[in-house]
């Protein structure tokens, strides 16, 4: 299990190095000049433009002095300095206010997955082919078949704005009440996975020969599928919730967008669209991480779960 | 070979289990199998039956049937009766039925790797039925597990309990699960292809091992196989399936020495002998019946040598041919007199 986990890290440090590489070399590598992007319309004086150069190590030209950038650039990460942003404004603190919302959309969304997808999916499972199962069937394949782009629109008008069920916009400091209908809207999809994923690992593990020795032991129906099918069938199942949870966490573009919810997604986006250059990698640098993090964690649950992996 | 167990040992008002003209079917989307048609065997306390037959003949829905674990749907028992002590299991409710399992019958399947849960450790899947169902601690139930283990010999037991089914060899995996069936000391054990998996040599230590088991623990053990090397040493009777019927039934030696139906004579020949290298091997011919469309007559017709019109038209009913030896076919007598193997 040791050797594992210091695999899992070792391939993480790579992994991180990668990742932010290509996102930086993407996001600068093709500036004209930086500083004049920097500026925007207004003239650069030449002092100025000195303490830039500077500042950004700018002088420095080429494949060498991309690297040393990158390199200046990620030993400031390191020691956890985001740099500022275009606008001037310390990405950390557009990251601090901003994050805490995204954590609590996100587990909003992986609570109605979890407590609506995993149940039903396991329910469907045990009563295959019954009318419960076909119904889920029909509306998961419905929820998966309607983009986010649609259903968030749609959500916000009908339980929003028509019948005025839940508040349409979040605001600048959404309260839980405000999250709860984005939380169910970017919830409805991982639930819609969840539930097929559950529902399929479920019914195939209930034919198991293990189902049937532990069945000859005398063991009641509930405990066999309570502790013999669920701790299996919900192996696959955790590992999926994990890594959405990871991609929720890193920001819904499309909901927060729609409901107006200062998140992650939502910093994000508005830094594509000014075409913000350190803050869009600024975010996306710390998106790896909690991605990466987020993996080693499932992965690490998945060896724990399933003792076969532990021993490869 | 110990001779067939005395009609003293017979428990008063008939035997341990007894097998009434069972009936199952499956029933699927492509159509009604009738896998069991018509099955009648009994067992007596301390006694091996050996349940013969190729694959598709019934004999392991037979004894998942006895142990209530059929899956309905598909399967369904459609007429028949399953004696045990004397009470018919069929009538008994599902509740009542869970607590025969295991306690009085218990069942050790073909695959252990498959047939033990992959992600429990394998003490404790021995042990759960200590807990849940007789109420242990956890320290009573652990020193239980660790005789139980040492009883079916698997080395070092202590140290293994925490060791997960994929850690073990394939032979110690079924003595993992066998003791995981005597871990509620049931009276009877059925044994479903407990050797197929494994190799020859630890084959014969596992048969050893059920043999010994059976006799220190005082059970009666139905072994099903299709390996008729298997059963000479540890049977005491023989009952060879067909199409869902027992077309033999009749002690080791007896059946050994003069098999009275045509399939069992063709399973005898199909044996490899040393004294008849360079031969072609003797098999039987054609395949088993589609159960779906199962041949009118004896069902074995359209494969056997000694096969007549009579044997198309009608069913043959159990032939007794003395010593408590049954055979299902039109030529019982011809068949054993028939020494030309």
């Amino acid at each position: 299990m040791f050797r594992f986990i210091v695999r899992r890290l070792l391939q993480m440090i790579v992994a991180f190095f990668g990742t932010t590489l290509i996102v930086y070399a993407l996001m600068f590598a093709g500036q004209g000049d930086p500083i004049q992007a920097l500026a925007g319309e207004r003239p650069v004086t030449e002092a100025q433009r000195a303490y830039l150069t500077e500042k950004y190590h700018l002088d420095a030209t080429g494949v060498g002095g991309f690297f040393y950038r990158y390199f200046d650039y990620l030993s400031n990460l390191l020691r956890g300095d985001l740099g500022e942003s275009l606008t001037g404004r310390s990405i950390g603190e557009i990251l601090a206010a901003a994050w805490p919302v995204t954590i609590k959309l996100a587990l909003i969304a992986i609570a109605v997955a979890v407590i609506f997808g995993v149940t039903a999916g396991v329910l469907a499972g045990i009563r295959r082919a019954s009318i419960f199962d076909n119904a889920t069937l029909l509306l998961t394949l419905l929820v998966l078949g309607i983009p986010t782009i649609v259903l968030a629109p749609l959500a916000q008008y009908l339980l929003g704005v028509k019948w005025q069920l839940f508040p349409p916009t979040a605001g600048a400091d959404p309260d839980f009440y405000a999250l709860l209908l984005p939380g169910i809207v970017l919830g409805s999809l991982s639930l819609a996975t969840a539930l097929r994923l559950t529902r399929t690992s479920v019914a195939e593990n209930l034919r198991a020969d293990y189902v049937r020795t532990a069945r000859s032991k005398g063991l009641p129906r509930r405990r066999v599928v309570s502790v013999h099918v669920l701790r299996n069938s919900l192996i696959p199942v955790i590992t999926f919730l994990g890594v959405e949870l990871g991609n929720l966490m890193s920001g819904a573009i499309i909901t927060e967008g729609v409901f107006n919810i200062p998140g992650v997604g939502f910093n994000l986006f508005r830094g594509i669209r000014t075409e913000d250059g350190p803050l869009v990698v600024g975010i996306v640098s710390v998106l790896v991480v909690v991605y990466l993090v987020a993996n080693l964690v499932v992965d690490i649950l998945y060896a724990v779960l399933d003792p076969r992996i532990r021993y490869e | 070979m110990s001779q067939p167990t005395p009609a003293s040992a017979t428990p008063p008002g008939g035997h341990l289990l007894d097998l009434r003209d069972l009936h199952v079917e499956f029933r699927t989307q492509e159509g009604v199998a009738k896998v069991i048609n018509g099955v009648s065997y009994h067992l007596d306390p301390g006694e091996t039956l050996a349940v013969l037959g190729e694959s598709g003949s019934g004999k392991s829905v037979t004894a998942q049937a006895i142990m209530g674990i059929l899956d309905s749907p598909p399967a369904h028992i459609t007429a028949g009766q399953i004696r045990y002590r004397g009470r018919d299991l069929l009538s008994l409710s599902e509740e009542q039925r869970r607590q025969v399992r295991g306690r009085e019958i218990a069942m050790i399947f073909q695959d252990a790797l498959s047939a033990l849960n992959p992600v429990f450790p394998v003490g404790w899947q021995i042990g759960e039925t200590l807990r849940q169902r007789l109420g242990m601690s956890r320290a009573d139930a652990r020193r239980r597990v660790v005789e139980l283990m040492d009883l079916v010999q698997i080395p070092a037991a202590s140290k293994r309990l925490g060791d997960y089914p994929h850690q073990f060899s394939g032979g110690m995996r079924q003595r993992v699960m066998i003791a995981m069936a005597l871990a509620m000391e049931p009276k009877v054990l059925i044994a479903d292809e407990p050797t197929t998996a494994l190799d020859v040599t630890v084959q014969a230590q596992i048969m050893d091992l059920l043999a010994d088991l059976r006799r220190d623990l005082d059970m009666a053990m139905i072994l099903i196989t299709h390996d008729l090397g298997v059963v000479a040493d540890v049977a005491d009777r023989i009952a060879v399936m067909y199409a869902g019927r027992i077309v033999e039934h009749a002690d080791v030696r007896s059946l050994y020495r003069a098999p009275a139906h045509p399939y069992t004579k063709g399973l005898l020949d199909s044996i490899p002998r040393l004294d008849q290298r360079g031969g072609k091997l003797a098999t039987i011919r054609g395949l088993p019946p589609n159960l779906m469309r199962i041949p009118s007559g004896c069902p074995f017709h359209p494969r056997c040598p000694y096969a007549q019109q009579v044997c198309v038209d009608v069913v043959p009913h159990d032939l007794v041919l003395g010593d408590g030896r049954t055979s299902a076919c039109h030529f019982a007598q011809e068949v054993r007199d028939d020494r030309t193997r």
